[in-house]
């Protein structure tokens, strides 16, 4: 019986795995270089979430009285341009993945 | 199903094996359901290594001591929560902990990330794979938990008794989940130097996995040494053993490493330097498991001597040689794009923290392998105590301290002299009090090492409340909150920060109990007879009279006869406590013995069993060294087994047994002989405890990830400041508006 039990568990288990790692062969496959754009795009989402953590620390710095307000006017200007260079390249990216999706339709 | 077991690790190695050859083919020819398909192998890895754990459980609950593994580490007089610990307690199923753990973590980072660093991940899967497969093969070649022996015993060795501990259930996975964490750290890292990208996505990827390996590997360690304290009957909770020091070497340097990634992240500086701290992390990860398994080093807390020291050497080899290789190739993007502008900014505080901490696991390292140098060198092997350690390690403990107290107070890039004045004023007063406190009302002057430890925790408390204290009024000034509210708001707004300062503050604490109780303690080993008294610092400690219970020991441990005092405490004449201290014998796990019942009830290994009296202010902890030694009234014990029970029956046998074990116990509780007692009254060794649980809140605080809807305000209110203070450039203004409604939109 226990034996059994054992067969059938090895049976199910080897099933089981074929059948998870098969999986993505069995599908068709997506849009790469809608992915690609995908995560160039949280990439640049990274790269804007840390700069404005950069901009708020600034922030607390100053108003925690770390920073006199001429420095922290200063950085803040600085930190601002970087974190719009970033938000034009996201906005880029999204101008050219809607131009690829027009062409698409 | 021990076959069953067998046969899931064979497939969990073939799995890996083919996982890594999938995710790596997929990255080359950037086929995604290659890359999908390696993915699911991790997946699929979890499940097999959770089919083969529970078998394994199902084998300890049972008592199937066909096994080999159930036999030798558990009986059927262990406690079934304790048969349950007693998976992890041997060599074999350790390392199936591990991996399993390994498996588990490395699904949850691979799901994570599974829409993202897409180019990253294939090679970060295949390193996670590649220590799967080496932990699988260690498993189904030389350690396998599901070895068998026919016949089967019919009982087992039984769990050491020191490790009948309810900390034994979860200091173990604490440990092994922080070990097994660091490689998704490393994997991660791997990954990037290969593709040469180490952007802010990396850093925010590899950071919040390297937190939560440093939270859970902290609170393995801080779980350990109250196992120490609490278990093992000689009143300390660290000792600088070999396995001690083995988990303390990677918690530094990834504590190091946690610092300088937010220079690369702020700054672009440190490249190299990050790179390699979260690749030493890894390594050292690596090696403590290493001398946990391979018995290279003696230690309470070690396997023995194994088979597997080989493998790791090689592992470990191909760790640093790949690590070496990697950072020597990616020099080119790892250059730093900044320097230091100040030697009085907080990239500097974090530069000199990280040298501290880099050095003292240095001195660990140094010193736990000391054994092995001096025996490469001289050809006899010598040790270095635990004065060594801390003549080393109590300086740049001291000195840490007060960074962590100077970092959060002053700002990044520069600071001036007269911002820097303005914020360690009310710190510095502080620590002058607490100098003056020291020598005057707090009895502590006579240690300066102690003195200086207390001034840096109480600038740290000062300099940390400070910044609570600021930023709160800063934000009551905009939002008109009330108080409490705006600390939330404050806090959850900036997590990573706040969160840091708690585990400023918890560490602190944790110092401050660590230097209080290693410096003021006392302590008397002393032999007394029932009525004697022994003074133990402010304390009158007296035998008061013996206890004992024959089956039923009051820790739930399975000990079959325990003996132990009632220690009444005094302080000034006023009662204050009575101790129970114990010993407990056990089984000797082999069943019962013809002509030798009695003792075959008690002869296996007699361990101490600790009593605590524990307050904020001080603990006052008693052990008892079992009497006579292995068994407790020896002649007794061989009398009582003169009585020849062959007439019985066998459960009469076992009756009979526990019957005289029973008069035994009653003759040494009314003829109680002399106790050889270990005492101690140590201060605040609580707050080492509870300063642990602040950094376990502080950090998981800081690895919280925040709400998306408050994300969505905030990023929505920082996206219009951006647009309406950049006005003067439209282009810019007209950039971030549009992406300030896409991506509220999109929240």
């Amino acid at each position: 019986m226990s034996a059994a039990l054992a067969g059938l568990l090895i049976a199910a288990l080897v099933v089981a795995v074929a059948w998870i790692v098969s999986s993505p062969f069995r599908r068709p496959l997506g849009d790469e270089a809608a992915a690609e754009r995908s995560d160039e795009r949280r990439s640049l989402e990274a790269a804007r979430e840390s700069k404005y953590a950069e901009i708020r620390d600034n922030e607390s710095d100053f108003r925690t009285g770390k920073l006199s307000e001429q420095d922290y006017r200063a950085l803040d200007r600085t930190l601002r341009a970087e974190a719009v260079e970033i938000l034009r390249a996201i906005d880029e990216l999204d101008a050219r993945a809607g131009d690829a999706s027009a062409a698409a339709r | 199903m021990a076959f069953a077991g067998r046969i899931a690790l064979l497939v969990a190695l073939c799995l890996t094996l083919y996982g890594i050859g999938a995710a790596l083919y997929g990255a080359r020819t950037h086929r995604r359901d290659w890359v999908d398909s390696a993915r699911r192998s991790v997946y699929a890895l979890a499940v097999i290594l959770t089919v083969a754990m529970v078998i394994l459980e199902a084998a300890f609950i049972r008592n199937d001591f066909s096994y080999n593994t159930v036999a030798q580490t558990s009986s059927t007089t262990t406690p079934l929560l304790y048969r349950m610990a007693a998976v992890w307690s041997s060599q074999q199923g350790s390392l199936l902990l591990w991996v399993w753990l390994l498996s588990i973590w490395s699904s949850l980072a691979i799901f994570l990330t599974r829409n993202r660093m897409r180019d990253v991940v294939p090679y970060a899967t295949s390193v996670l794979l590649g220590f799967g497969a080496f932990f699988t093969f260690l498993l189904v070649f030389y350690a396998s938990p599901f070895g068998q022996t026919h016949p089967a015993p019919a009982d087992g060795a039984g769990l050491d008794p020191l490790l009948r501990n309810p900390s034994m259930l979860i200091h173990p996975p604490m440990l092994y989940s922080g070990y097994t964490f660091f490689t998704i750290p490393f994997a991660f890292a791997v990954g990037a130097l290969i593709v040469r990208r180490v952007d802010a996505e990396w850093i925010r990827v590899t950071r919040r996995f390297a937190l939560a390996s440093w939270l859970f590997l902290g609170i393995g360690i801080l779980l350990g040494a109250h196992w120490s304290y609490y278990d093992l009957g000689w009143g300390g909770y660290w000792g600088w053993d070999a396995v001690e020091n083995a988990a303390l070497m990677p918690w530094l340097i990834s504590t190091a490493f946690l610092h300088s990634v937010m220079i690369q992240e702020k700054r672009g500086m440190l490249k190299v330097w990050n790179a390699s701290l979260v690749l030493g992390a890894s390594t050292l990860a690596i090696v403590g498991t290493f001398l946990v398994r391979s018995g290279v080093l003696s230690s309470i807390h070690a396997f023995g001597a194994s088979t597997l020291g080989l493998p790791f050497v090689i592992l470990i080899g191909a760790m640093v040689a790949g690590s070496v290789y990697l950072v020597v190739t990616r020099r080119d993007v790892l250059r730093s794009e900044h320097s230091l502008d100040s030697l009085l900014s907080r990239e500097a505080a974090f530069l000199f923290n990280n040298i501290l901490l880099v050095g003292l696991c240095f001195v660990i390292f140094w010193g736990t392998f000391f054994p092995l140098i001096s025996k490469a060198a001289t050809g006899t092997t010598s040790e270095v105590g635990a004065s060594w350690f801390d003549r080393y390690t109590v300086p740049l403990a001291l000195i840490l301290v007060l960074l962590s107290g100077i970092g959060p107070m002053i700002p990044w890039r520069r600071a001036t002299l007269a911002n820097a004045r303005r914020n360690l004023l009310t710190p510095l007063a502080a620590a002058g009090l607490m100098a003056i406190a020291a020598y005057t009302i707090v009895p502590i002057g006579s240690s300066p090492p102690t003195v200086i430890l207390f001034c840096g925790a109480v600038f740290v408390f000062a300099g940390i409340g400070q910044e609570f204290w600021r930023g709160v009024r800063a934000r009551r000034a905009t939002s008109h909150e009330s108080p409490p509210r705006a600390l939330v708001s404050m806090v959850r707004r900036n997590r990573r920060r706040y969160g840091g300062y708690i585990v400023h503050v918890g560490i602190a604490i944790v110092f401050i109990g660590v230097a209080a109780s290693a410096t003021f303690q006392h302590e008397q080993t002393v032999q007394l007879r029932v009525g004697q008294s022994v003074r133990v610092g402010a304390y009158v400690m007296t035998y008061a009279h013996a206890t004992g219970s024959v089956d039923d020991d009051p820790a739930h441990t399975g000990a079959t006869l325990t003996l132990g005092a009632a220690v009444r405490v005094t302080r000034g004449g006023r009662y204050v406590t009575t101790l129970h201290p114990e010993a407990g014998f056990y089984p000797s796990g082999a069943g019962i013995v013809p002509g030798e019942a009695v003792a075959s009830l008690i002869s296996g290994q007699a361990v101490s069993i600790v009593s605590l009296d524990s307050t904020p202010r001080r603990d006052l902890w008693a052990a008892i060294s079992p009497p006579g030694g292995g068994i407790p009234e020896q002649s007794l014990v061989a009398k009582a087994d003169t009585v020849d029970p062959a007439s019985l029956s066998a459960v009469n046998q076992v009756k009979l047994a526990y019957y005289l074990l029973a008069a035994i116990e009653e003759h040494y509780l009314r003829y109680p002989p002399t106790a050889e007692f270990t005492l101690l009254a140590s201060p605040l060794v609580m707050w080492i405890w509870l300063g642990g649980l602040i950094v376990l809140g502080g950090g998981l605080i800081a690895i919280w990830p925040g709400p998306h809807g408050m994300r969505g305000r905030v990023r929505a209110r920082y996206l219009a400041r951006v647009a309406r203070e950049l006005g003067s450039s439209p282009a810019g203004a007209t950039a971030a508006g549009a992406s300030a409604t896409t991506a509220s939109a999109r929240t």
